[in-house]
Order: C-alpha cells, then sequence, then structure tokens
C-alpha cells in the first residue's frame, strides 16, 4: 500500500514539476510547483517523517513559492493577454493533480486508522528530529547555516543605500 | 449494540457538525458584532432595524450577497478567479480543525476530546495552513486582471510573508515551555499558569503579528479602502466576495483561538466549565480585534516592513534565545 | 521616552474609543424621530398666493433662469386684464438642487421652500411636480406683501385706468 502512493505521488512530483517548466505563464508554473511540494510533503510523510512534511508545506509552499509570486507580480513577467478559450480545459492538469492528492491524502488517513500496512516502521517524531538534526548532524547544521548567513550578509551588502558622493563645488 | 466504529462515525461527525455551524455562525455574527461595536465607538448604533437589534443582519447580508451579480473580469483569469475566494474560506475553515475548544467530554461511556483532529504537529498544521491561505489573496488578486486587486495582492503578500515570521518565531518559546507540538498539549501545560503571564513578549508579539496575520486595521493595507479600492477583492461580488468576507471574518476567530490555546490557558479557568471560559476567551480576544480597528489608524506600508522585520523579529528572537537559556538553567 | 511616550499615547486612544462606547449615540432614528429643521430651512419649493388668494407668480421667467439646474419651466400666459400668470409651471425635483436662487430671483415672492424635507419616491416622474402640487392656500414668509397692489397690473389698460390710479391730466386743458 505504502509502496503503491509513493510510486502514485512520486508520478505527481514529477509530472507537476514537468508541466511546471513548460507552462509559460509564470503564475500557472508556481500553481503546478505548489502541487510538486505538496506531492513531496506527503512522501515525506509517508516515509515517517510528518514535520519534515510540515515544514516542507510551510517552508516551500508557504514562504518560497509565495516571494517568488511576489517578485512575478512585481516585475509583471505575465502575458499581458491572457489566452481567450475554454478556461477548464487549460486546467484540466491542475484538476487531476489536485484530485490524486486528495484521494491519496484520504487514503494515507484510513490507513493510519488500521494501523497496518499504511503505516511506516520508522516514525520520527519531532523529538528525534530535533536530536538527529542537532546531535548527529551538527556540524553540517552549522556549515549550513554559516552558508545563509553569508548570503544574508551579500544580499545587505548589495541591497545597502549608495553613499551619496560630496557634492563638488562648480 | 452497534458495531464501535459507527458510534466513532456518528461523534466525528457531529462533533464537525457542530464546528462548522459553530464558525459559519461564529463569523457571521462577528461581522454583526463588529458593525454594532464600530458603531457605538463612533456614537452611532449600527444596524439595528433587520429584526429585534438587528439581530437578522447577517442573514439579510447573505440573503443579499447571493442575490448579486456574479462579475468576472473580462481579461482576468477565469478559473484562477473562481478558485481563489475557495482556497481563502477553505484554508480558514479547516484549520479549526486542530483547535481543541474544551475539555474532554465522556458521551456514551467514552472519552471524547471536544477537537476535531488532535494532531501531534497541530501547531505546523496551523502554521502551514496560514501560510497557505496568502495564495487565495495572491492568486485572486492576480487574477482579476486589476492594478488595484494586483497592488492589494502584493501588498498582501509582502506582509502575510514578513508578520508570519514573527509568529511562528513567538510560538517557539510556547512550544518550548510546552515541550509538545500538540495544542491540547500546550492546553494542559497551562493547568494553573497560562503562558501569556510566563512569557509575556511572546505574547505581545503574537498578538501583534496574529493582528497582521489577519489583515485588520492598524495592518489593513492589503485592502486599504481609500488608497486602492478593495485592495485583492476589488473585482469581486457576490458570493465570490462573501467568501472572501467570511474567510477573514473566520480567520479571525481561528487566531483568537489559537491566541487563546497558545498563551491563555485554552478551556483552563475556575468555576466555570471548561467550554464557556474558551469561548469567553475567544471572544474578548475578538472584542479586542474590534476595539483595535475601532481605535488605531491604519499604518503606511514601509512603516510596516519596519516594524515587522526590524521590532517584532528582533523581539521574538532575543525571546526564543532567552526563554530557551532559562528553561535550560531551570532543568539543571 | 519615546517609548513611555508613545505607549502611553496607544493607551490613551484605546481608553477613549472604550470610553466612548458607553455613550448615547447622537443617531437620530429617522422614521420614528424627525428632527424639526430650523425655519429658514431650504426643501421643497412651493408657490405662494398674495393676501387676497390671488397667485403671486407672474410668469416672469426670472426662477427659471436663475435656476444653475434648469429644473423649472413655465408657460406665461396673461389674463383680460393684463394681469401675467403662469400657464402651467413645472419644477422637477428630481433635478432641484435645493440652492435657493430662484427664491432670491422672484420678484413677487411667489416661489419660496420649506422646511418640508421629505422627497422621495420610487418613480422618478411622480417627482415632476406641477402648478396643482405647487400652489399653496398661504402667503408664506412675507404675509403681507402684495405685489399687484403696488405695481398695478400691466399696461394694457388705458393711462390712469387703474383701479387706485387718477387720468393724467390733460397738459392742454387750463381746466384744473
Amino acid at each position: 500500500m505504502a509502496a503503491i502512493l509513493f510510486y502514485i505521488l512520486s508520478a505527481v512530483a514529477l509530472g507537476a514539476t514537468l508541466i511546471c517548466v513548460t507552462r509559460r505563464n509564470p503564475v500557472h508554473a508556481v500553481i503546478y510547483l505548489v502541487h510538486a511540494f505538496f506531492a513531496l510533503a506527503m512522501i515525506f510523510y509517508l516515509f515517517g517523517a510528518p514535520l519534515v512534511a510540515a515544514w516542507e508545506v510551510i517552508i516551500y509552499a508557504g514562504a518560497i513559492m509565495v516571494l517568488f509570486m511576489f517578485i512575478i507580480m512585481m516585475l509583471e513577467l505575465a502575458p499581458d493577454q491572457t489566452t481567450e478559450g475554454p478556461g477548464w480545459k487549460r486546467w484540466l492538469p491542475v484538476l487531476l493533480l489536485s484530485g490524486t492528492l486528495v484521494v491519496c491524502t484520504l487514503l494515507l488517513m484510513f490507513a493510519d486508522a488500521e494501523t497496518a500496512s499504511g503505516v511506516p516502521r520508522y516514525y520520527a517524531s519531532p523529538r528525534t528530529f530535533g536530536y538527529a538534526l542537532f546531535k548527529e548532524y551538527a556540524l553540517a547544521v552549522e556549515i549550513v547555516s554559516f552558508q545563509l548567513l553569508f548570503a544574508a550578509v551579500g544580499a545587505f551588502y548589495v541591497g545597502r543605500r549608495e553613499k551619496r558622493k560630496p557634492r563638488r563645488a562648480p | 449494540m452497534m458495531p464501535d466504529w459507527i458510534i466513532t462515525a456518528i461523534l466525528v461527525a457531529i462533533k464537525l457538525g457542530f464546528v462548522l455551524a459553530l464558525l459559519l455562525t461564529g463569523a457571521a455574527y462577528l461581522v454583526l458584532a463588529e458593525r454594532k461595536l464600530l458603531g457605538r465607538m463612533q456614537l452611532r448604533y449600527g444596524p439595528n432595524r433587520v429584526g429585534p437589534f438587528g439581530l437578522m443582519q447577517p442573514l439579510a447580508d447573505a440573503v443579499k450577497l447571493l442575490m448579486k451579480e456574479d462579475f468576472i473580469p473580462a481579461q482576468g483569469d477565469k478559473v484562477l478567479f473562481f478558485i481563489a475566494p475557495g482556497i481563502a474560506a477553505v484554508t480558514a475553515l479547516i484549520t479549526f480543525a486542530v483547535i481543541p475548544f474544551g475539555p474532554p467530554l465522556r458521551l456514551f461511556g467514552r472519552e471524547m476530546p471536544l477537537v476535531v483532529c488532535d494532531l501531534n504537529i497541530g501547531l505546523l498544521y496551523f502554521l502551514g495552513l496560514s501560510s497557505l491561505a496568502v495564495y487565495g489573496i495572491a492568486l485572486g488578486g492576480w487574477a482579476s486582471n486589476s492594478k488595484y486587486a494586483l497592488l492589494g495582492s502584493i501588498r498582501a503578500l509582502a506582509q502575510l510573508i514578513s508578520y508570519e515570521l514573527s509568529m511562528g518565531l513567538s510560538i517557539v518559546p510556547v512550544v518550548l515551555m510546552a515541550r509538545s507540538f500538540s495544542l491540547t498539549e500546550i492546553v494542559n501545560a497551562q493547568t494553573h499558569i497560562p503562558f501569556a503571564l510566563l512569557n509575556p513578549p511572546a505574547f505581545l508579539v503574537f498578538l501583534i503579528s496574529v493582528l497582521a496575520e489577519s489583515k485588520r486595521t492598524p495592518f489593513d493595507i492589503p485592502e486599504a479602502e481609500n488608497e486602492i479600492v478593495a485592495g485583492f477583492h476589488t473585482e469581486y461580488s457576490g458570493m465570490r466576495f462573501g467568501m472572501f468576507f467570511v474567510g477573514e471574518y473566520i480567520n479571525v476567530i481561528i487566531l483568537s483561538s489559537m491566541v487563546t490555546v497558545l498563551f491563555l490557558g485554552g478551556w483552563h479557568g475556575p468555576l466555570l466549565p471548561g467550554i464557556v471560559w474558551f469561548f469567553g476567551k475567544v471572544m474578548l480576544i475578538a472584542f479586542l480585534f474590534i476595539w483595535t480597528r475601532g481605535t488605531l489608524p491604519r499604518f503606511r506600508y514601509d512603516q510596516l516592513m519596519h516594524f515587522g522585520w526590524k521590532v517584532l523579529v528582533p523581539i521574538a528572537l532575543l525571546n526564543v534565545v532567552v526563554t530557551g537559556a532559562i528553561l535550560l538553567l531551570l532543568q539543571g | 521616552m519615546n517609548l513611555i511616550r508613545g505607549i502611553k499615547g496607544t493607551a490613551q486612544a484605546y481608553w477613549i474609543t472604550l470610553r466612548t462606547m458607553f455613550r448615547k449615540p447622537v443617531t437620530i432614528q429617522y422614521p420614528e424621530q424627525k428632527r424639526q429643521p430650523f425655519p429658514r430651512y431650504r426643501a421643497r419649493i412651493v408657490l405662494t398666493r398674495d393676501p387676497d388668494g390671488g397667485e403671486r407668480c407672474v410668469a416672469c421667467y426670472l426662477c427659471s433662469a436663475a435656476c444653475p439646474v434648469d429644473c423649472i419651466s413655465m408657460q406665461a400666459a396673461e389674463a383680460k386684464d393684463g394681469r401675467r400668470y403662469a400657464e402651467w409651471f413645472r419644477i422637477n425635483f428630481t433635478r432641484c438642487i435645493f440652492c435657493g436662487l430662484c427664491t432670491e430671483a422672484c420678484p413677487t415672492r411667489a416661489i419660496q421652500m420649506t422646511s418640508d424635507y421629505e422627497i422621495c419616491n420610487r418613480d422618478p416622474l411622480d417627482l415632476v411636480y406641477e402648478k396643482t402640487d405647487l400652489l399653496i392656500d398661504d402667503t408664506g414668509k412675507d404675509p403681507d406683501y402684495n405685489f399687484y397692489r403696488h405695481a398695478g397690473i400691466g399696461v394694457v389698460n388705458p393711462r390712469g385706468g387703474n383701479e387706485d390710479e387718477k387720468p393724467p391730466a390733460d397738459v392742454r386743458d387750463l381746466l384744473p
């Protein structure tokens, strides 16, 4: 059961990403990418890591994709003329993907209730996850966080206000 | 007699129906309460014509919204325009599933926790849904193909992301103190003393972030009426607008419940039954929201960003470090 | 210091709204409670009569000319004795802005404003008032004023033919 769900979800993730790459309209692409993230989150859940699944949704789908959209809207990358024609036909893939995701969620829920095949053998509670992250892999976490710090400092440097040159007397 | 799972299913269905009905009527009457209270703050009566004391006003509003023309902008993205209000309303509705609103009840000889689904990562579920709720607003504004709606969406995106950060950070001390992500356990950790007294900075930061998260005055720049018409829902009419509207008020109820659960000790309180305490606290916070709307003017956009990133986030971060240190010291 | 001032200012604002919430609203509950307007309130226009009971209006078109929204129209006519009157007189209250310029322009104080402000209707055509709707049996604001007493009726009668006039003196006649 878990294996079947895994393959379905992987197919959804891959398909959504593929459609995302081929979209011309950036906002539509974002929507497909969000579907891919959802499928990924559910795969994480399937592997017994609900915390990672939640972070996937919160950080990737909730924050990073929203920032993407923010920038897309600011830059006005979208084509200014939306194509005329049957709107629902264009959105068939999205309906299909989200439908599959919903069905998979329901299956996961009922599988949980059965405590049979659906539940993973290994279950990472937030506590074990935290211990693993900050004890075993502490060095890696620190290195990554330093990288992020560098990125933040770099962004700050690039985005700093230009000092106005003292005006020379004519 | 009946098999066990049928009773369970019936109980869950009753619980779901109760919560759904409660949320929807609660949202409808919150609108009325807001209009009446704001009216009194401005020396007016507020709606008082429909039914006794205007109590049927929500019904009249609903009928009005249903009868209105459903307008779709010609150049807009029709499908997204259709879906966006749904996203806004549904994300608001299903967030309530993890909020425990009373002590466990004994019914038909079985323990029934008064929460639709006691998730062990309920807090993350709440955060995830509140970050997904942004999509309804962003897509709605973008699909309208109107400059005001787009401006409103952009403002909403920037505001919600910034304030979600401080909101998430101000929850961290709560999780540290309660040692759990489950909302029921967080409430139970506050049996004697609510976290609002133990950690006032986190409470204040959370309260302010929640105000910003619900897009209400002083943080209502995404729909600032006198700048950008109605922000992201400028082009919406009829029940589609109604869904945005109801979603917003359900959001107010949910965020008030979150404040209650995380900082005010949930259903714990002397004398009265738990459920009364819970809803009393929620109403108090909702009143605070309305009161604030009647009192404070709107922030400017740069003030909002400045306040979020340079005041709230550092305070919340510092608070996380200090709380963690104190907890470590206490543990010995 | 700044922080304390900020907190104090915010708390004061909250206190004021809370206090105001328990004060009596100033709203007048309109259909049940009605407000008594001031005596010179400018609302529905009427045509008044002179103390003798005749129409004051002489159909001079001055009100119609003064009206900025052109809501007054009429047709002048003359009676046998040369007295001018309005054959029909029409005010379109859907257009009227109640500026009062017509009353200022009126030389005979015929057109006046009353304090009846309840002019609303489902059918806009019902708001076009004809002369019968406008004319009232009262002298209005200036009860003693009677234009024709002062000015006499027109010049259709021969000179001196009016009621309180003497016939003109014949300059070629030596008799007094």
